[in-house]
């Protein structure tokens, strides 16, 4: 070890890497003959535990330029992806390609990847101005070029006057900035993100996201980041990919991952919804007649793919149910309301800018309803045990197989 | 703060209760040597001059004060004898440190790398020696290293060597030892410091471009540092007054200062000369804890 480390004192850590390692991290720019293809290929990887299949033959696409969430439950294989791209773990099987090359045999030191760790991972002997150095450092970069290129990163995370500071002497926000500021200053053709705002309270990580978000804008670069926050996700990613166990359930941009899932699973995932399920006939108009047993027989609007199995689910959204007092009043509303349910209230939350509340369906079934708190005076709000119609449109129903 | 509210809580006591030993302990006896070190020998019971006798009038008492002097001081710095003990101690003290360090440091950082349950298993090893007795441990070394003993059978046996080699009454043997018996005092303090360390700190190294060696320097060295310090005063301090492990395994021709203290007081029956040795040794190692205390006074600061 010590034999190893006083060898490695002298020479450059940069001349050992590969010639594509090296070529990548000189430009910023995707090099010729690659921009055609995907800046990063996940192809069939494999990634075994023991008998534990972490990530289970997970194929992926990302783009330059793209912010991409990788979002899923923990323990569903997100953050073991995460640390493949980065080279802390080696796939067990398939390839991971970059700017189409072959990383596997790329250590770690050497791939032209930043992370940005769950917990920071702030050297605590070195100030703000040498943790954010250290890579710049060991890429050999001229000293002068290191202090431009640090006063840059301090800047664009607004520490200035921080620089001399110990992460101990910082807040978790500032850590937070410090240890984003540390993995983007090597320019990294993608930049890896391990929950990187679960360790700050709600009103910075909201704040953080929309800074992160104009960031990756600005810098026109390549974010990947891994949460199990799905607001996170939502607000800050272009597309998301939902995992578990260890593979991709949906790839889809935030609207489609909510309004259209693939599966019952995705949609009880990502927000509340409402479940009914029935066998499903056609009926007039191409919609469907979904007979279910809790909220009787339901219109809904035929999916694209006709439903292979005719036993389906129906899937509502909460905002999507509106509740009357009677039933809906004028004729255009009518039109849309073919779905209606007869119901109590039985819980109402209010939470400030909508409300939800819980309606018990005369079948006994529970249906869940948010309405958006339009007025400030609550002439529109439903009491418990309030007597209501709960209805919805055929196109706002998702119909998902088993 | 008033005596009242010293004792007016349990958790208060317990926090004056340290120094009320430092005071019975070291203070009250470090009183006596320092005085008997300003004393001058005699042939009497005890064998010094003065002696205090409280029960005398004031003036006796003050005549005894005026015939304290600092003459065996004077003689410690003068004389090449104990000059060269001193010197001889520091020498061997830093030799045998760096050696621990050396050894003691790649141990402790495998061990802190092992999964978990190894790592009870292996502290375990480190501290099973202290199970038998220190003596008996050194007499066993001095078993293995004389003319007939194990080490030189095993040599003989390999023919690496023709005729017995004269291992036990050199400094080879005797830095051995003092290896040997010191190590868990260099290993633990830096196990403990390389166990907490957060892994995910070398492999943000390794992210940011640094070659596993690199990032030992430049990251799990920097940080070892406490437990580095904490090892060598550990080691260091301790070896310096060493007596049994010179006096048994190393040669005679030249003394540790343990020793030296050790024939005035009990040789040369010079009990006045032994406690001012004792004195200035204990001055000695005063500069590295000051030394140690102003280095972690100023980490504090840092971290303010």
């Amino acid at each position: 070890m010590a034999e190893d480390a006083a060898k490695s004192v002298g020479d450059t850590d940069s001349a050992k890497a590969g010639p594509p390692a090296d070529a990548v991290r000189a430009k910023p720019e995707p090099p010729p003959g690659a921009t055609d293809g995907p800046l990063l290929r996940i192809e069939a990887v494999v990634k075994k535990f023991g008998p534990l299949r972490a990530v289970d033959g997970l194929s992926l696409d990302i783009k330059s330029g793209e912010f991409f969430a990788l979002l899923g439950p923990s323990g569903c294989g997100k953050t073991t992806l995460l640390r493949m791209l980065a080279g802390f773990e080696t796939a067990d099987e398939g390839r991971i390609l970059l700017d189409g090359h072959d990383i596997a045999q790329v250590l770690p030191h050497q791939r032209p990847v930043n992370m940005m760790f769950q917990n920071y991972a702030l050297f605590p002997h070195l100030s703000v101005r040498d943790n954010i150095a250290f890579g710049l450092k060991r890429a050999q970069m001229p000293r002068s070029e290191i202090a431009t290129r640090v006063a840059e990163m301090v800047a664009l995370v607004k520490l200035e006057g921080l620089e001399k500071r110990k992460p101990d002497q910082l807040s978790g926000g500032q850590r937070q900035r410090v240890a984003l500021a540390r993995s983007l200053a090597r320019r990294p053709r993608v930049l890896l993100l391990d929950e990187p705002l679960a360790a700050l309270d709600k009103k910075l990580r909201e704040s953080t996201q929309l800074e992160l978000m104009e960031l990756q804008r600005r810098l026109g670069m390549t974010f990947i980041i891994v949460t199990h926050d799905q607001e996170e996700a939502m607000t800050m990613a272009d597309r998301i990919g939902v995992m578990d166990t260890g593979r991709l359930e949906q790839v889809a941009t935030p609207r489609k991952l909510y309004e259209a899932p693939n599966s019952r699973w995705v949609a009880e995932f990502v927000g509340d919804i409402n479940l009914f399920e029935g066998p499903a006939e056609a009926a007039e108009g191409g919609r469907l007649a979904v007979a279910t047993k809790d909220a009787g027989t339901l219109i809904v609007a035929a999916p694209p793919n006709p439903p292979t199995k005719p036993l389906v689910c129906v899937a509502v959204r909460p905002e999507k149910v509106k509740l009357s007092r009677r039933g809906p009043a004028s004729d255009a509303v009518h039109a849309h309301a073919i779905n209606r349910l007869d119901g109590v209230v039985t819980g109402v939350s209010y939470l400030g800018g909508f409300t939800t509340y819980k309606v018990k369906l005369d079948s006994g079934a529970v249906l869940r309803s948010s309405m958006a708190n339009t007025a400030r005076l609550d002439i529109d709000a439903y009491n418990a045990s309030q007597r209501v119609v709960a209805w919805f449109a055929p196109d706002d129903c998702v119909v998902l197989e088993q | 703060m008033s005596a009242r509210r010293i004792f007016a809580r349990p958790a208060r006591f317990a926090a004056i209760a340290p120094y009320v030993w430092m005071v019975l302990f070291f203070l009250v006896p470090f009183g006596f040597v320092l005085k008997i070190s300003l004393s001058q020998t005699a042939i009497a019971q005890p064998p010094y001059v003065p002696v205090f006798d409280l029960t005398e009038d004031f003036a006796a008492i003050k005549a005894a004060f005026a015939a304290l002097s600092l003459d065996n001081f004077r003689l410690l710095v003068s004389d090449n004898l104990y000059v060269l003990s001193y010197l001889r101690s520091l020498v061997v003290a830093a030799v045998s440190t760096s050696i621990l360090l050396l050894v003691g440091y790649p141990v402790a950082y495998g061990m802190a790398r092992l999964p978990r349950r190894w790592q009870s298993v292996a502290m375990m090893l480190v501290i099973v020696p202290f199970w038998t007795s220190f003596l008996i441990r050194i007499y066993a070394w001095i078993n293995i290293l004389q003319h007939d003993g194990l080490l030189n059978k095993i040599l003989l046996a390999l023919h690496l060597v023709s005729t017995p080699v004269v291992w036990l009454s050199t400094d080879s043997a005797m830095y051995l030892g003092i290896v040997y018996s010191y190590l868990p005092f260099m290993i633990l303090p830096l196990y403990a410091t390389l166990a907490k360390m957060d892994p995910a700190l070398l492999e943000a190294a390794s992210d940011l471009g640094a070659a596993p060696g690199r990032a030992f320097w430049l990251v799990t060295f920097p940080l070892s540092l406490p437990g580095v310090v904490a090892g060598v005063l550990l080691c260091f301090i301790p070896i310096v007054g060493e007596f049994v492990i010179p006096d048994l395994l190393a040669g005679s021709d030249s003394l540790m200062i343990g020793q030296t203290l050790w024939l005035e007081f009990f040789t040369n029956k010079d009990w006045p000369v032994a406690s001012a040795a004792a004195v200035l040794l204990l001055l000695l190692l005063l500069a590295p804890l000051l030394f140690y205390d102003r280095l972690q006074r100023r980490q504090l600061e840092d971290a303010r």
